[in-house]
């Protein structure tokens, strides 16, 4: 194939070829997403998050960077200093909120895509390290997403970090030590804001780094697909480019369509209306919510009760609120074991019939920690919670080992090829 | 000290090991001495001296009210001050018996009785806890409520249901005369 590329039109052109000679960049590329990558002839559109999520990383990276240039970290001029950007500054309100929503858009795209990810098997075997490289990217982003909601110093800025710092403090013996050292104080206070100002202008660059690994790793077996089978040979895969670049471009236009509505008629919705009032160390918000992004995590978190079923075993070792903690990074590092913890062999959902059910309710049971999340923690939702937070990990610990033991999956295809076209040894389902 | 060729056998393997020596110890000297370089940038990151100078907070009592409340500043954290209540303390010290998550005596709480000082950050999750002022929920033991993830304290700030794990933190404080009183 790199043959067919020496030959086309572009490769001829001298500048080309006098750079290509030096530096092999535009074979590079070509192998990397271009008519010399080679991939599987069945992706789905559910293959079209990646690249969403590529394109909300730059478009955050890029007005990220312009609105460091008016943003001032101090306590007493962040605030103003935002709203300084969304009345004086020239568009800056179009920046902001392309920023605002696009941190809830690049969360929207990640999530689709890690699910998609868990359906189609994706994770398995040779893609394991692609997907724990995965899951590290989803932590860099949740970390960044933190530190750029405190920077406005709203009420929700102030009392959502002081919430989560003091997470730490549920570390024994050192938890105050590291909470002082986070904070840079006795309290959330300006020391606190500008290293999470140095820190959320750093972390897109990690997160970039992470995304090219990533990257590196997918191109070292090529995409995984809808049927879960391997490529056989050529007749399974089409070349990246031009089909893959339009249908990726063609996502990324229905991606930004959906975008803009948000950006230029709803600018607020993903948003708290208490994160315009200006930060106030003494008063507490009568309600704090994270944003929704975090809602899972924050009803994983809060589960934990001195009441909760799960907090019993290890009751007589810790305290409730350090169990609450401990769950609640342990039920993002948890995905990162999923290519051991699911037993099966088969990757795609559609030749397990059993799993398939069981991906959906792990979808609706997410779902409903986000929704227990978003409420305060009283009467029903106290419960709710809980069995969902019960539910989450028995999926991870006790369903995906077991399901892979006790479940006879539907007959593979052939190929790709012959799934496509309809010489199936058995048709699924 | 022989200038002939014939060395011992051994000769080459004491080569190695020599080199791993020098290869181990190296490297070991060049973690060791970046680990402790590291150990300036991270302690950058602890309170600076400007921070820890504002250490300590001088509180005139006299205008406070029995039944009354104030929230003053410390450290840049609210600490809250009651004029308690005979009831109040007289319910604090009854409660000594009952089951508490983070068991402390009420006399051990206070300096003098009718004076309750306390950080005002719950010690769940650093929120500030409602009842400091008329109107507000003071929970279901009379003394304080975090709206946040619902801990109640009572009449002496120890916590009694919800998820915090202790009681509220009474900082170190000390009365320089009847009505004035130097917290830190």
């Amino acid at each position: 194939m790199s043959e067919q590329n020496t030959e086309s039109k572009f490769m001829q052109n001298g500048v080309v070829k006098w750079v290509e000679h030096r530096m092999p960049i535009f074979s590079f590329i070509d192998h990397s997403v271009g008519s010399g990558y080679p991939a599987p002839k069945n992706l789905s559109y559910w293959w079209n998050f990646g690249s969403l999520a590529g394109l909300a990383l730059i478009i955050m990276i890029v007005s990220g960077i312009v609105l460091a240039m008016h943003y001032t970290p101090h306590t007493t001029l962040a605030f103003d200093s935002v709203e300084r950007i969304m009345r004086d500054v020239n568009g800056g309100w179009l920046i902001r909120y392309l920023h605002m929503n696009g941190a809830s858009f690049f969360f929207i795209a990640v999530y689709i895509h890690i699910f998609r990810g868990l359906y189609f098997g994706s994770y398995k075997y040779p893609r394991e390290l692609l997907w724990i490289i995965g899951v590290l990217i989803l932590l860099a982003m949740m970390a960044t997403a933190f530190m750029g909601y405190v920077l406005p110093w709203g009420q929700m800025s102030y009392w959502g970090a002081t919430v989560i710092t003091n997470l730490f403090s549920a570390v024994p013996w050192v938890g105050d030590a590291i909470v002082t050292l986070l904070w840079g104080g006795f309290v959330v206070d300006n020391p606190t804001l500008n290293r999470f100002f140095s820190l959320h202008y750093l972390l897109p660059f990690v997160i970039l780094g992470l995304v090219i690994m990533h990257i590196w790793a997918l191109h070292q077996f090529g995409s995984n697909n809808p049927s879960g089978i391997d490529v056989k040979g050529p007749q399974d895969t089409i070349p990246f480019h031009p089909y893959f670049t339009i249908k990726d471009l063609f996502g990324m236009g229905v991606f930004l369509l959906i975008f803009c509505f948000f950006v230029f008629f709803a600018p607020n919705y993903f948003g708290e209306a208490d994160n315009y009032i200006p930060a106030d160390p003494l008063a507490t918000p009568p309600h704090i919510v994270p944003e929704w992004y975090f809602l899972p995590s924050y009803a994983i978190l809060r589960a934990f009760t001195n009441e909760f079923i799960l907090y019993w075993p290890v009751s007589w070792l810790m305290t409730a609120k350090l169990a609450g903690v401990i769950a609640m990074f342990g039920s993002i590092i948890l995905l990162a074991l999923i290519p051991w913890l699911d037993t099966s062999k088969v990757r795609s959902a559609r030749f397990r019939p059993i799993y398939k059910w069981f991906f959906w309710i792990f979808v609706l049971d997410w779902i409903v920690l986000g929704m227990v999340g978003a409420h305060p923690p009283e009467g029903a939702w106290v419960l709710i919670g809980q069995i969902s937070t019960i539910y989450y990990f028995a999926h991870l610990l006790v369903v995906l080992p077991i399901l892979g033991i006790i479940e006879r999956p539907l007959a593979l295809p052939e190929s790709i090829s012959a799934s496509v076209t309809g010489g199936e040894t058995k048709p699924a389902e | 000290m022989s200038d002939t060729a014939s060395t011992p056998p051994t000769a080459e393997i004491d080569e190695q090991t020599r080199r791993d020596f020098l290869l181990v110890s190296t490297a070991t000297v060049g973690a060791v001495g970046t680990a402790l370089t590291l150990w300036p940038f991270i302690n950058s990151l602890n309170p600076a001296a400007d921070t820890l100078a504002l250490a300590t907070t001088e509180v005139n009592l006299a205008p406070i009210a029995e039944g009354q409340s104030i929230t003053v500043v410390w450290q840049g954290k609210p600490v809250f001050i009651r004029h308690r209540t005979k009831a109040e303390i007289a319910k604090a010290a009854e409660d000594d018996a009952a089951a508490l998550p983070d068991p402390a005596k009420d006399a051990d709480r206070v300096i003098k009785p009718e004076w309750l000082v306390m950080v005002g950050v719950c010690t769940h999750l650093g929120c500030i806890p409602l009842g400091q002022k008329e109107g507000e929920p003071k929970g279901e033991f009379g003394g304080w409520f975090c709206p946040c993830h619902g801990s109640h304290y009572d009449t002496s700030g120890r916590i009694r249901k919800g998820p915090a794990p202790q009681n509220l933190t009474v900082p170190a404080y000390e009365f320089t005369s009847d009505t004035q009183v130097k917290i830190g």
